[in-house]
This record gives structure tokens, C-alpha cells and sequence, in this order.
């Protein structure tokens, strides 16, 4: 194998700064141009908030997009950034950060960018752990072709392109993400900065592809996709937050709790089961992550928020920049010799 | 009794067997042979899609072909003089080109009742008079090869699978070729297996022998080394010499390269090649699909490096999207086409140049590229070097047009000396004082090349329509109108050389323009027309986007244009639209590179039909 390194910090290899930064600094000169009161605004304010409190150069930070409402995103940050074609930003940016330790690179991409027309390149950087944070916007429709469904939208959804109701089962993100042994996987609702911002500091800190689906409201073709998660008592019942290490209760006063059930989790009221029922979570156990992402189901009964995996395995950046580094160190780059090969006349004048 | 030997020019020799049997090995071990030996050569490897056709059916065929000579010579060969057929299938698919009076040596082994079958002979052709036009040599080469490798203690099958070396061995006798380099080939490639090693050396010195003591032989040959260019050569295939051109790319530019790419059929081999070369700073990235190879590549090129992408037609075509990106984002990249037979998956393992007006054309919009065919096996070398020059000057992606026939076939190549290969070392642009990404260099128009991580030149680029300058997103139509000409001006104005016509008498009044691989036959044809006591003049084109400046007045100057292609006449289509010029096309698309016999003919066809 190679000779990095598990367990490098996530951003190892990006200049720092001791200059204060604010969010300001990482605003560009450019409109922002969705539509009122979308959720990519939250989303882009979170970001340009949370960034500064890493300390990095800001010519070192690349964010890399797809096409759809929330790919403007980079044209909105004032670092370096290509808002490049439909469903491509993964391997975009999986060469950039091949080419470059230096970076910390960001992917943004929607539920349609990186579901439909990029599912490949995404599961593919996913399980190579490509050192790429994905920020990936769910507002389960499309937006800038003006309201189909997605691959995320609920089956038998009524849009422009599906008058009688879609009939395409949709995707769970998460599970299938941990089909491709991501080695992140976060979850946040666009409406809670908190929670984001949260999962967007570990996922920052990963070293690897970590992928964070952030639930986003369209107010304009799929608006109040997510109400549930934002009435207070509805989003208490339903949104089940997950820290490494913790008991998984949820509920005003924890009075609810995910326990095992089959080969499954299932969820229960804490007082019903003894404490020692309740499942602890493991960010490093792919088997819990996938139970926990079968909690969520697509009508939002439950949804599971923070981190749902994390774990450390080698990069493949850093793996093939090791093979680059020791066959460099191991022979000298001598062109000469190369186009002489072995075997070779000579024509005498 | 003696043999006599007797000096001949040239020699074309084909090997043809079932695809297990080992023929291209056979047949680069001869090119070797010859190439030690000082002969000038060029050859053609053939060799079925499948990988395992069905064992002595004719899908399972695979040839490989050799030229070799003591004069500098163009292609490798319309015909063999010499067919070693290994079996009936091998027999009854290449027969037809052995022209009469031909050698043809077969392993009798093969012809079985049951193999004669397969193939469709109702009766035994080495029985009958099928072949008595041809000087017929029946050697029972498994047999013979058997009782040869005894001593090893190898079983039978093992054994016979030796017998490729034994034609060698017989071969190699005939045309007095030396044999230290083949033993000692040997040896090495069978390091691990000493018995195997000893096997095929036992093998190749029987067929030695056989030739040597047998007196089915009475004639060999003689083939004198060819007077070439004073000069260190060595042998080389299309797609090694392209990736060599990338190593080299990468270290006259000082560049990390990144090779984002996908495996197909006839590219695959530049990938092979540029993984075992991660010492001169290569990254390879075998990517999910050809796409992401492109993605990858040009992600890397975004960041600063020489980025990379190989493929034949179909990956073009997928790629197209992002080639259309690079085009807007003005990023130096390489896209290299490896063609093959077409449309859709076509002929994978046979040539073709079908894919010119993709790669002129293929992309929505005005989306200009620049293109450049290499001409020969070596000459893809100095065809990637350029190609590298014009996407790091002016920043743009290029197009290489290299084909099955280039990427197989091998020639020698004198070595360039590394230090007088150009320099493309690059600027990138660092100064944030009045930084705009769409600004131009007032000579190239390339726009500046500003990596991330460069502190003071945050700024974002994309496949929007681009304003002038600034590079903000712009939907102004004044701007979109400038920037589509600019794009278009940038391409037309790349510097690229003056085309060569070659008409050594200057009294030609018929041109012969070719692109891409058709140099050899082209230019063996306009040699033996030369022979036949008339004129015509060769300009083959390295650059066909944009084409060399003098090119009109070249055109103007000849009575007559004819266009031979692998193809129904895409260059002669873009000659005829630029140029007004009344070329007239020659095509012909069956996956195999033109013979210089009906070149020749057809040029002299086409003089005798101008007036005096
Ligand atoms: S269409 Fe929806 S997702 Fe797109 S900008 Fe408007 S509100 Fe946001």
C-alpha cells in the first residue's frame, strides 16, 4: 500500500494564515442571483461564516460546481472557483486535487447534478476518497429548468414532466453513499446553521471525500419540502441528531431512542427500554450508518441528522502523489535514457 | 548441396496464425532482428477484436506484417512475398494477398480434417492445386518442435506452444538475420521459467537448423542495411512514441503531467506506458469513464498541470462536452483520438480517419479546436510535442489525430537529443495589479494562466458565456458576438508551419494532399509513379486546424488536387469549403491503410486525365 499516513488532518497541506478573516472577506463582488427566500442563501451564508474560523489562505480554497441553481454557488465566493458543466464537478475537482495537495477543495452540486447526470462520477470519487468536501443541495426537484422531479423527489410526484405523477423510486443518498464506502457522510437541514455548520467543520476537517447532503427548501417549484423538519414540535419528534460516541435519544426531553431491532434500528420511547438498549453510535461502523440511513425515510417520519460516518482510510490523492514520490525518489527522471531504450543501432556517417 | 543466396531491396514478410499461437511476438522479434541488422522497416500488426476468437476459426486470426529494406522505406509493404501460415484458418484468410509466385511456408501440423472443417476447405489445399502458383514450403512445425525441446521435460503442450519460435528460427535462417538478440530476448522474458525459456531458444535454433540442413530450401536472401540519416536509432511504435512526446511535454515544460483517461481500443497502450513512467512527475488516473478522464485532465490543467486525456472516436464523442468546457475556459489541454473504424464501436482494432470532422466540429456552438495528425509511428513524438506547444501557448484544448495504424505499427526512430528539443516552459500569471482573467496576450490572445493557491487573483471561471475582460458571466449579445470571433481568431492565428509539397522535379501539375497515417502509402506512391517517368507533387498536412497560411496559394498552384483518405473525404470537404478548390477525393474505408500499388494508380490515373 502507500506510505501516507492515516489519520492525516483533513486539511494537511493547505497554507494557513494568522490574518484575521472575516465572512465578509469571502463574499465576491458578484450578485447573489436565486430566488427570495431560497435555501441556497442560508447555505451560502453558513459557508462563508464557518470558513474563516479554519484559517486558511483564501487563494488556496477551490470550490467547484456542477450545473443547477445551487452550482452559481461558487461565483458567489471570493476564492477560486469553476462552475463547470452538468454532473461533472466530482472528477473536475478529483483532478484538481490530484494535481495539487495544497487545495482544500469543494464540490457543490444538487440533488439532479450529483444524483442523475453525475451519479457515477460521485459514487466513483466516493469510494477512491478523493480529498473533496461535497456539499450536496437536496430540494428533491429540478430548479433551473423550471420544476421536474428529481431522483430525490417522492414517488408519484405531480410536476411539469410528471402530470400523472412520477414513477421513479427515488434515491436515499446516504445509503447510497455508504454503497460506495464513503468515508464521510454528513446530513443537515439548510434552516438549522447550527447543525451545518457543524457537519461542515468535520467534514472540513476529514481527510478524504466527505459527502454532506443539506435538506434545502425551493420555495418556488418544491417549496416546503421540508416544513416537518422546521416546526419545532414536528422536527422534535422527527429529527434524530447523531454524535459520535453518544446514545441516540431525540425528542424535547430525550424522551425517544433508536434501538436495535432485527438486523435493523427501530425507533422506541426511552422509557420503554432499559438504557443499555439504546444504541450508541459508532461513526466507524458502516453496518450502524446503513441501519441509520434506513431510518430516514423519504417522507421525513424520521430523518437522522450530523454525522453518520467517519473514518479514516487512505486517500487517493495522497496515495497517487505517494506512488509519484517514490518512483521519483527511486529512479531519476532521465528523458535521455528513456527514448534511448534498450535496444539501439547506430548509423555511422 | 549449397543454397544460394541471392540480394534482394526489400522484403515483405507476414506471420498469420490463431491468435494463441503468438505472432506479434514472432513477428516484433524479426523487427528486432532487422532493426539490430541496420535495415530500414515498417510494420503492421493485425489482430482480431476478441481476444480469444474461437481456437482456428478465421475471427481468431492475427497477423503481423513487416517491410523491411536497404533504402529508406514509407509503409509496410501492400503485400507479403513471404506468408507463414500456422494454420488452414491462417491459410485461407490471407492467401489472397500473396501474389503469385509468393513463398508460403505453413505448419502441416494444423491441417487436420477437422480444422480444414472449420475454415470451410472441403478439401486439403496443400493436397490439391490450389496453391501452385506459389512457392509452397510444408514444414510440421509442432511436430518438429516437440522432438526439438525434448530435453526439457516440458509436456506436449507446452511444448508445441514453441512453435512460433521455430518460424522465427527458420526465418531469421533465410534472411541471414542475427539470432544473439532473440536468445538473449528469450531468456529475459522467460527469466521465471527457465524450462520455458530453454524451450523456446531449443525451438528457434531447430527452425535454424531445419532451414540450414533440410534441403527443402534452396534459396536464401540477403537484405543489406539501408543507408538512413547518420544517427542512434531504435524501433518504435505509434503509441509508445506518443507517450514518449508527453514525458517529454512534461519535462520541456517543466510541468507535472496528469493523464486522466479511460481504457480503449487502440489507445489503451499510451496509458500502459505513461503508468511506468511516474518518475519524470506522471500521474495516471484510470477514471470511471471517459468523461471523467477528461474531467480529471482538465481539473489538473486547471490547477497548473500539462492535462492529458486519450481515447479513440467513441470517447471523443463523450467527451465532447468537455472539451466544449475547455474551450470556454481557455485551459490548456490534450485530448488525444486514437482512431478506429466507425460510427458507433465500429472496427476497434482496425484504422481509420473518420473522426477529422468530429474533432473539427463535434461540439455545440462555435467551439473552435485546434487539430494535429502525426504521420507516422515516430513522427508522434515530435506530433505531441507540438500539440503540447500550441494548448500551453495559447491555451486552448488540441486535438491529436493519430490512428490504429500509427498507434501498432513501429518504424525506427532516430533519437532526438533532449537538448535540442523546444522549450515550453510557461508563465503563469501571478501579479494581482490590474488582474483580469479574460484579458489577452496581444500576440497569441491566450488569456493568463491563474492557478489557485496564486494569492491576490481569486477569481472564478465556467462554461457561461464570459465577458470580455473581466470574466464575469455576461449575456450581452455585443459580447457574445465578440467573444465567438475572438475564440475563432485565437484558433486561426496559431502559428503553425509552412506545409512541404515534395515534387522533386517542380514540373508536377497534380498534387497529391494526404493527412494522418496515408504519408507512407501516399508518399510510396508518388515514388513509383515518379519510376514510371511522370510527376506529381505530395503535401501532407500535420496541421489541419488551422492550416498552414500558404496552403491556398500550394492548392492554386497545381492543375489538379487529389485527396486520398480512410474516409468518404473529410479533408477534401474542408479544402473544397475553405479554398474553393476543386479537389477530388479518393476513399476508401475498409479498416486497412491504402496499398502504394493502387495509390499508384490512382495518381497516375489522374495525370494522365490533365490536358497538356
Ligand atoms: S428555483 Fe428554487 S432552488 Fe433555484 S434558486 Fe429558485 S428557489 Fe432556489
Amino acid at each position: 500500500m502507500t506510505a501516507i499516513d492515516l489519520g492525516l488532518p483533513g486539511l494537511s497541506g493547505v497554507p494557513t494564515t494568522d490574518e484575521k478573516q472575516t465572512a465578509k472577506d469571502y463574499k465576491s463582488d458578484q450578485e447573489v442571483r436565486w430566488c427570495p427566500g431560497c435555501g441556497d442563501y442560508v447555505v451560502l451564508n453558513a459557508v462563508q461564516s464557518f470558513l474563516p474560523s479554519l484559517g486558511l489562505k483564501r487563494e488556496n480554497i477551490v470550490f467547484v460546481s456542477g450545473i443547477g441553481c445551487s452550482s452559481r454557488f461558487p461565483y458567489y465566493m471570493n476564492t477560486y472557483g469553476m462552475h463547470s458543466i452538468h454532473g461533472r464537478a466530482p472528477a473536475i475537482a478529483t483532478g484538481l486535487a490530484v494535481a495539487r495537495p495544497d487545495l482544500s477543495v469543494w464540490v457543490v452540486t444538487g440533488d439532479g447534478d450529483a444524483l442523475s447526470i453525475g451519479g457515477n462520477h460521485l459514487i466513483h470519487t466516493l469510494r477512491r476518497n478523493v480529498n473533496l468536501k461535497i456539499l450536496l443541495f437536496n430540494n428533491r426537484i429540478y430548479g433551473l429548468t423550471k420544476g421536474q422531479y428529481s431522483p430525490t423527489s417522492e414517488e408519484g410526484k405531480v410536476t411539469k414532466s410528471t402530470p400523472s405523477g412520477s414513477l421513479d423510486h427515488p434515491f436515499n443518498p446516504v445509503s447510497l453513499a455508504l454503497g460506495a464506502e464513503a468515508s464521510f457522510i454528513g446530513r443537515a437541514v439548510d434552516s438549522d446553521r447550527k447543525g451545518l455548520t457543524d457537519v461542515l467543520r468535520q467534514a472540513a476537517e476529514h481527510r478524504g471525500s466527505a459527502l454532506v447532503e443539506i435538506y434545502q427548501n425551493c420555495p418556488i417549484f418544491n417549496d416546503g419540502a421540508f416544513d416537518v423538519l422546521k416546526d419545532a414540535d414536528e422536527a422534535a419528534r422527527r429529527i434524530i441528531n447523531v454524535v459520535d460516541g453518544q446514545p441516540i435519544t431525540f425528542g424535547r426531553e430525550g424522551e425517544y431512542c433508536v434501538v436495535r431491532e432485527g438486523f435493523g434500528l427501530a425507533v422506541a420511547k426511552a422509557a420503554d427500554v432499559d438504557s443499555s438498549e439504546i444504541v450508541v453510535h459508532d461513526a466507524t461502523d458502516l453496518n450502524l450508518a446503513f441501519a441509520l440511513s434506513r431510518l430516514s425515510a423519504q417522507d421525513l417520519s424520521h430523518t437522522i441528522t450530523g454525522v453518520f460516518r467517519r473514518v479514516d482510510r487512505a486517500t487517493y490523492d495522497d496515495s497517487a502523489r505517494a506512488q509519484v514520490m517514490e518512483a521519483t525518489a527511486a529512479k531519476p527522471a532521465d528523458l535521455g535514457a528513456l527514448l534511448r531504450g534498450k535496444d539501439t543501432w547506430t548509423v555511422a556517417g | 548441396m549449397s543454397t544460394e543466396t541471392r540480394k534482394l531491396d526489400r522484403v515483405v514478410i507476414r506471420f498469420a496464425g490463431d491468435s494463441g499461437d503468438g505472432m506479434q511476438l514472432t513477428g516484433d522479434r524479426f523487427t528486432s532482428e532487422a532493426a539490430a541488422f541496420g535495415n530500414d522497416l515498417a510494420t503492421q500488426p493485425n489482430f482480431p477484436a476478441e481476444i480469444r476468437a474461437p481456437q482456428g476459426t478465421l475471427p481468431g486470426v492475427s497477423s503481423f506484417q513487416l517491410h523491411f529494406a536497404d533504402y529508406d522505406i514509407l509503409t509496410p509493404g501492400d503485400r507479403p512475398d513471404v506468408l507463414v501460415a500456422m494454420n488452414p484458418a491462417a491459410l485461407k484468410a490471407n492467401i489472397g494477398d500473396l501474389p503469385k509466385g509468393g513463398i508460403l511456408i505453413v505448419n502441416t501440423d494444423e491441417f487436420t480434417k477437422r480444422n480444414l472443417t472449420k475454415v470451410g476447405y472441403d478439401a486439403d489445399p496443400l493436397g490439391d492445386a490450389s496453391l501452385e502458383n506459389f512457392q509452397v514450403h510444408k514444414v510440421a512445425m509442432a511436430t518438429l518442435t516437440i522432438g526439438a525441446v525434448e530435453s526439457t521435460g516440458l509436456g506436449k503442450k507446452d511444448a508445441e506452444r514453441a512453435k512460433n519460435m521455430f518460424a522465427l528460427g527458420l526465418l531469421s535462417w533465410m534472411y541471414h538475420r542475427p539470432t544473439e538478440g532473440t536468445e538473449r530476448f528469450l531468456r529475459e522474458k522467460f527469466a521465471k521459467k527457465p524450462d520455458i525459456a530453454e524451450a523456446n531458444v531449443l525451438a528457434f535454433r531447430a527452425g535454424w537448423n531445419y532451414g540450414e540442413t533440410t534441403e527443402s530450401f534452396a534459396v536464401t536472401y540477403e537484405v543489406a542495411p539501408a543507408k538512413l540519416n547518420t544517427g542512434t536509432y531504435r524501433q518504435i511504435t505509434g503509441n509508445t512514441a506518443l507517450a514518449y512526446g508527453i514525458v517529454a511535454a512534461g519535462q520541456q515544460s517543466k510541468l507535472p503531467v496528469v493523464l486522466g483517461t479511460y481504457p480503449i481500443t487502440p489507445a489503451s497502450d499510451i496509458l500502459h506506458e505513461l503508468s511506468r513512467h511516474k518518475n519524470f512527475g506522471i500521474t495516471t488516473v484510470q477514471a470511471e469513464d471517459e468523461i471523467a478522464g477528461i474531467g480529471i485532465a482538465l481539473g489538473a490543467a486547471y490547477g497548473g498541470a500539462l492535462g492529458v486525456t486519450s481515447t479513440s472516436g467513441p470517447g471523443v464523442a463523450l467527451k465532447s462536452e468537455t472539451i466544449g468546457l475547455a474551450v470556454m475556459t481557455e485551459l490548456p489541454l490534450l485530448v488525444i483520438d486514437v482512431q478506429r473504424g466507425g460510427p458507433s464501436t465500429g472496427l476497434p482494432t482496425k484504422t481509420e480517419q473518420a473522426d477529422l470532422l468530429q474533432a473539427m466540429f463535434g461540439r455545440n456552438g462555435e467551439s473552435p479546436v485546434p487539430i494535429v495528425a502525426p504521420q507516422s509511428p515516430a513522427d508522434c513524438f515530435d506530433a505531441a510535442l507540438d500539440a503540447a506547444r500550441i494548448a500551453l501557448k495559447y491555451r486552448t484544448p488540441v486535438l491529436l489525430l493519430s490512428d490504429g495504424a500509427i498507434a501498432n505499427g513501429s518504424e525506427p526512430w532516430m533519437i532526438p537529443d533532449v537538448a535540442e528539443l523546444p522549450d515550453l516552459t510557461v508563465e503563469f500569471a501571478t501579479d494581482p495589479e490590474g488582474f483580469e482573467p479574460y484579458s489577452r496576450d496581444p500576440e497569441t490572445l491566450a488569456r493568463p494562466w491563474a492557478v489557485p493557491g496564486t494569492p491576490g487573483l481569486q477569481h472564478r471561471i465556467g462554461g457561461l458565456e464570459k465577458q470580455h475582460g473581466s470574466g464575469n458571466i455576461s449575456y450581452d449579445p455585443a459580447n457574445h458576438d465578440f467573444m465567438v470571433r475572438l475564440r475563432q481568431q485565437k484558433i486561426d492565428g496559431i502559428e503553425v508551419p509552412d506545409v512541404v509539397v515534395d515534387d522533386p522535379s517542380g514540373e508536377a501539375r497534380v498534387l497529391v494532399v494526404g493527412w494522418g497515417s496515408s504519408y507512407g502509402p501516399i508518399g510510396a506512391a508518388a515514388r513509383r509513379v515518379r519510376k514510371l517517368g511522370m510527376q506529381v507533387a505530395h503535401a501532407h498536412l500535420r496541421h489541419l486546424n488551422p492550416f498552414p497560411k500558404n496552403l491556398g496559394d500550394v492548392l492554386a498552384r497545381y492543375d489538379k488536387v487529389i485527396v486520398p483518405e480512410m474516409n468518404l473525404g473529410q479533408l477534401a470537404l474542408l479544402l473544397r469549403a475553405k479554398y474553393l478548390v476543386d479537389a477530388v477525393s479518393y476513399t476508401k474505408v475498409q479498416g486497412l491503410p491504402f496499398k502504394a500499388e493502387e495509390l499508384q494508380d490512382v495518381l497516375a490515373d489522374v495525370i494522365k486525365g490533365v490536358p497538356a
